[in-house]
């Protein structure tokens, strides 16, 4: 077996640490504790009012202030200069919010838009986007997908043509996680129509300014219905002929498909996150319903058809979860482990589908109602199996990373 | 920002370092070198030779984890977890590996943990030196899993027992020279009243009554055994009387750990050989692993061995660190079995014809990995038990 050549900064496990896995300190164990119960507190109440108006904008200030968003950003920007664990701890606190659509909007603002503002801004970008979207003051989006590209990426059709000082952006993005509400986006286009790969580029750009006004050119097109992730608003969004400084570029010209391919790995790594934790809530509060309810004369649970369910379940989210904590250690130590990030995203993504779908089996007509919140969950979790890079992507990844 | 790529350098992922890459290399040139090209051989006679054992103690292996004034290596356990790992993964059959660690790690410890010094001179010293070969006797005809059902029976006598009943599925059975033995000591039985003594070959009454043939496991000898009016003597006692049920479960995390470990290997084996091969087997023109489809089936079955991989990993580290770990080594002994086996097929399935045929050692694979849902407790015990531990 290789072994990695920095091999002095990996982290060996502290054989005097508790039972608890060795990624994590005392300090990513503090903060477990008041993050989940700020979310337990200020969110989970919320949960079914936000399914029909969206997560306030408010909360993510509010995440901001008490410091939640910027965990892994260094403090000069107003981060708290955490190292990648803290993500991890992030995700799996926010699966108490019992709001699928809310996390996935907090995800997308400190997972997806403002990392690769921290990583290929430039100092001016990093003062307008970076530092105002870790204080919760700037909604951002992300956006690749378009009506004729998702996982193709090099498919893109929006283009940004250089045009003096500036460029100019044409084109329609769509499924955009907190689209309709942004401040501003991380644009992918094309600086070269012709070319594939070699012509994206990224952009980071202002969607409304600073009276909140959508820019020239800028338009939500549709706020997409969608079967689950109800708090979330979702966006087609349209640009035509919309101008931004030529200093709106982020990272390199031409090299934005390889900047995206990064970025995706530790969004892909915390979606992982997410379901393995999403998966242990819908466990727990299904296992409380079948010691409770009783049919032919006992508690569910004690039916071993039923007994059995759970020890499946719970032995699947256990490997999700510890091939997520494996993987998150080779990453923060340097490796840039795409087979095992796209593993454990595929893996963890399914666990989550089959949990929530065992689940309702077990609540049986409860678990099929509104009420008991678990129809909502497997309708949430279902994206998982689409969203950042679908399945069949994933395996196409893991597969040809073996030369296939 | 440079464009990153993953260079497909990896840490050893913890609970091992870089201090045990040094013993994996060794196995598995060994394994490569002196097991590997035999099995075949040793399927077909249903059994590897027993200088197998002496060979294996000359280099250390069987010793791994014992202290060095009994003979052995003074390791821990994650010495013998690589052994268990390589020994799968370079190319060991499941009936070698069976046959091995039957003896080594799941006779020799109890006798390690329980056993008194004289004890440990008499079984464990030789033991490790190879030259004493031991089985753990449970399973009965009428009890596997329910231990506790077990009615071999040791009655009192003047100076020890007289045991008669008998024992089946044991590995090793044939050969053993020496039997760690669960026992009823109480008229009424349960599990207050299990025992374990040490039966010798030579005692008489102590029968062989068959060796099984099985549908895998070939080159490793599976004997039933018959007691009848076995005088074994007090000092063959292990532990204290009536406390047998303590070995048991001590020994079946052990067991179970090293099972999940091995599948582990087997895994990681399974896909090597599936990679090569759908690389340079070519159909309608191309590669076979260039159609989407095995490439994605190779994808899943990968997929599936990290997530073992993980989970085993993790309940290997809270075993050595010495945490409560009968949740995490029952998941990984559930999670595991059944992933090699799903693997083992889905590796026979891109083999084709070729997977089918003796020559090519993937049908072998499928056969050996099938008793791992039944061996060291079923995957439906294994469901009791996380059922129980979540209160239900």
């Amino acid at each position: 077996m290789a072994t990695a050549t920095n091999g002095s900064k990996v982290i060996k496990p502290d054989h005097d640490a508790g039972r608890k896995h060795f990624i994590f300190s005392q300090e990513h164990e503090d903060l477990r504790d008041s993050m989940r119960a700020w979310v337990q507190k200020e969110m989970w109440p919320y949960r079914n009012e936000w399914e029909d108006s969206y997560w306030p904008t408010e909360v993510m200030k509010r995440a901001g202030e008490l410091g939640f968003l910027g965990l892994c950003f260094p403090e000069e920007y107003g981060g708290q200069g955490g190292d990648y664990y803290y993500s991890l701890v992030r995700a799996e606190c926010m699966s108490y919010s019992g709001s699928g659509g809310t996390n996935m909007g907090f995800a997308v603002q400190s997972d997806m838009v403002l990392p690769p503002i921290h990583l290929l801004g430039s100092e001016e970008q990093k003062q307008r986007y970076l530092v105002p979207g870790i204080k919760g003051e700037k909604v951002g989006c992300l956006g690749i997908t378009e009506p004729g590209a998702g996982s193709d990426v090099a498919g893109i059709r929006t283009t940004a043509i250089r045009d003096g000082d500036e460029y100019v952006i044409n084109g329609s993005k769509t499924f955009i996680t907190n689209g309709p509400r942004a401040d501003f986006i991380v644009l992918v286009a094309k600086t070269d129509p012709e070319a594939r790969h070699e012509g994206i580029t990224l952009f980071v750009i202002d969607l409304r300014d600073e009276q909140g006004e959508k820019v020239a050119g800028f338009n939500v097109s549709a706020e997409l219905e969608k079967m689950g992730m109800h708090a979330s608003d979702t966006g087609e969004l349209a640009f035509e002929d919309v101008r931004v400084p030529a200093g709106s570029v982020l990272g390199e010209v031409g090299k934005g498909f390889y900047h995206i391919a990064w970025e995706l790995q530790g969004e892909r790594l915390v979606a992982a996150a997410g379901s393995h934790a999403g998966c242990e809530r819908m466990i727990e509060k299904t296992l409380e319903y079948a010691k409770e309810r009783e049919a032919f004369g006992r508690p569910i649970g004690k039916f071993q058809a039923i007994r059995h369910k759970f020890a499946e379940m719970a032995t699947k989210t256990e490997a999700a979860k510890q091939f997520t904590y494996a993987t998150a250690w080779r990453f923060a130590n340097g490796e840039y482990p795409v087979r095992e990030i796209t593993m454990a995203k595929l893996f963890a993504s399914r666990v989550g589908c089959e949990v929530a779908d065992e689940c309702i089996q077990i609540l049986g007509g409860y678990g099929y109602m509104k009420e008991y919140e678990i129809e909502r969950a497997y309708r949430d979790v279902r994206l998982n199996r689409i969203g950042a890079g679908t399945d069949e992507v994933m395996l196409d990844v893991i597969g040809k990373s073996y030369g296939l | 920002m440079t464009v990153v790529k993953d260079s497909g350098v990896r840490a050893t992922l913890p609970p091992f370092g870089e201090e045990h890459e040094e013993l994996r290399e060794t196995v598995r040139r060994f394994v490569a070198a002196e097991i590997a090209p035999n099995v075949d051989e040793w399927e077909a006679a249903r059994e590897f030779p027993r200088e197998l054992y002496g060979r294996c103690a000359e280099l250390g292996f069987l010793g791994l984890k014992f202290p060095e004034e009994y003979g052995g290596q003074g390791g821990t356990h994650l010495h013998d977890a690589i052994w268990v790992e390589e020994l799968a993964r370079s190319g060991g059959s499941g009936g070698v590996a069976a046959g091995l660690n039957a003896h080594a790690s799941i006779a020799l410890p109890p006798i390690f943990n329980f056993g008194t010094e004289e004890q440990k001179r008499r079984w464990l010293v030789p033991g490790i030196a190879g030259e004493k070969i031991g089985a753990l006797g449970i399973t009965e005809p009428g009890a596997g899993s329910d231990v506790a059902g077990i009615s071999t029976f040791a009655e009192r006598v003047d100076g020890g027992y007289l045991v008669n009943g008998s024992k089946t599925f044991i590995t090793n059975g044939v050969r053993a020279d020496f039997l760690v033995c669960a026992v009823q000591t109480t008229k009424e039985g349960g599990h207050g009243g299990i025992s374990f003594l040490v039966l010798e070959r030579e005692m008489t009454g102590y029968e062989v009554a068959q060796k099984l043939e099985k549908m895998g496991w070939h080159s490793s000898d599976t004997g039933e055994l018959a007691f009848t009016d076995v005088e074994v003597p007090a000092e063959n006692l292990l532990g204290e009387e009536n406390e047998g049920f303590k070995l048991i479960m001590a020994n079946f995390a052990w067991e179970r750990l090293l099972m999940a470990i091995g599948a582990v290997g087997a895994m990681q084996r399974l896909i090597e050989i599936s990679v090569a091969y759908a690389n340079e087997r070519e159909a309608f023109g191309r590669p076979i692993g260039k159609f989407q489809a095995i490439r994605h089936q190779i994808a899943e079955m990968a997929t599936k061995a990290e997530a073992s991989r993980a989970l085993t990993y993790n309940a290997l580290r809270l075993f050595h660190e010495g945490h409560d770990c009968i949740k995490d080594v029952t998941m990984a002994k559930l999670i595991t079995q059944r992933a090699v086996l799903e693997i083992a097929d889905e590796a026979l399935q891109i083999h084709g014809g070729y997977g089918y045929m003796r020559e090519y050692g993937i049908e072998r694979a499928v056969r050996d990995a099938r008793l791992g849902p039944i061996g060291g407790g079923t995957d439906e015990v294994m469901k009791e038990i996380l059922g129980k531990l979540m209160g239900l």
